[in-house]
């Protein structure tokens, strides 16, 4: 059936505009059908093959469903312990000045067990780019609650929905280490629809050129959606995500070139 | 007049088929197969022949399985 529409002049090498990175193993990505992992790693990849530094990147890999980044990203990966790639990340820059490093770790790993971790490598200044991705659950483990997750957001360990009283306030981490001096770039970002993606590359683009300068952590936090720890369709999860995570965890810059920007009124809509 | 012509190429056997580029592209020139591949997802395909080659869906598919293509093509 698709052939019938084929345009096959136009279907010529020279004309291709888009296609996945090489930098991406040929594959196919273990995670869930419209997680937000496939997307990150494939924009992560392409900056790289942009700024052409695959063969000088480090990433860390972190515990959860993302453990696996390793099996995809074509570059030189490490396994961490639970929440203590910050740790090996800082290890690694200071062994290798020169190298470009990177954590790419879920809200799990760097916001429960690994917040100590991550404030004190943040506060140190350490030079490498923390991407975070946040979708408000422990996605791989089956959809516990985390400190992220929203207040009257149900999941499987508070099956009458998060009660700030008893279970704390969801932890906005990105918010909490712009405050420290060591954060040079902070923002959040997200995923979901194809002008946000082009921000999220973006900051990625910005994130490692500010390593080539010396001046301290990049943070990047990805607002994703989980579809089967949230138990929606991927397309409902999206918007479930826009509705709800996007108020609590506002997307743009926190902090740029050092300087906290002022929160401006933000626009999460898709198309904007 | 030149126009700008797009079509789109997609890898049917790594599809996981979760509609996120259907609601991404402005033209609807996806749509789900009936049929299932061998994971047995239902795949995306094309389903006209609109494709401006914006690349938007291509942007939003988490597992990059569509490669896009563009061209000035002049209308006879």
């Amino acid at each position: 059936m698709e052939e019938q529409f084929a345009k096959l002049d136009i279907r010529k090498d020279e004309n291709i505009v888009y296609k996945r990175t090489p930098l991406l193993v040929d594959r196919p990505l273990s995670y869930c059908p419209g997680c937000g992992h496939g997307t990150v790693h494939r924009m992560l990849m392409e900056t790289l093959e942009e700024m052409d530094i695959q063969d000088k990147t480090i990433g860390i890999s972190p515990v959860g469903c993302s453990v696996l980044a390793y099996d995809f990203l074509n570059i030189d990966m490490l396994g961490a312990a639970h929440g203590r790639a910050p740790a090996l990340a800082t290890a690694i820059k200071r062994m290798w000045p020169d190298k470009f490093v990177f954590t790419y770790q879920g809200d799990g790993d760097l916001a429960a067990i690994g917040t100590a971790e991550t404030i004190h490598a943040c506060n140190r200044g350490e030079n490498f780019v923390i991407i975070f991705i946040n979708n408000g659950i422990y996605g791989m483990t089956g959809g516990q609650m985390a400190p992220t997750t929203l207040p009257g957001m149900r999941s499987s360990t508070s099956p009458y929905g998060r009660d700030e009283k008893t279970m704390g306030h969801p932890l906005r981490m990105t918010e909490l280490v712009a405050q420290l001096p060591g954060t040079y770039f902070v923002t959040r970002q997200a995923v979901h629809t194809p002008n946000h993606v082009r921000r999220t590359k973006k900051a990625l683009r910005k994130a490692f050129e500010n390593q080539k300068l010396n001046v301290g952590i990049s943070f990047i936090e990805v607002v994703s959606n989980c579809n089967s720890g949230w138990k929606m369709t991927p397309v409902n999860s999206n918007k479930w995500m826009e509705d709800n995570m996007f108020p609590y965890y506002p997307l743009g810059d926190i902090k740029v070139d050092g300087k906290i920007v002022e929160p401006k009124a933000v626009t999460a809509k898709a198309g904007e | 007049m030149a126009k700008i012509k797009g079509d789109i190429v997609i890898n049917v056997e790594r599809c996981k088929g979760c509609e996120v580029c259907l609601a991404s592209c402005p033209t609807s020139v996806i749509g789900m197969a009936k049929e299932v591949n061998s994971k047995g997802y239902h795949f995306a395909i094309k389903v006209n022949d609109t494709c401006t080659g914006c690349m938007n869906c291509a942007l939003v598919c988490p597992d990059g399985v569509i490669t896009v293509y563009r061209a000035k093509v002049t209308a006879e």
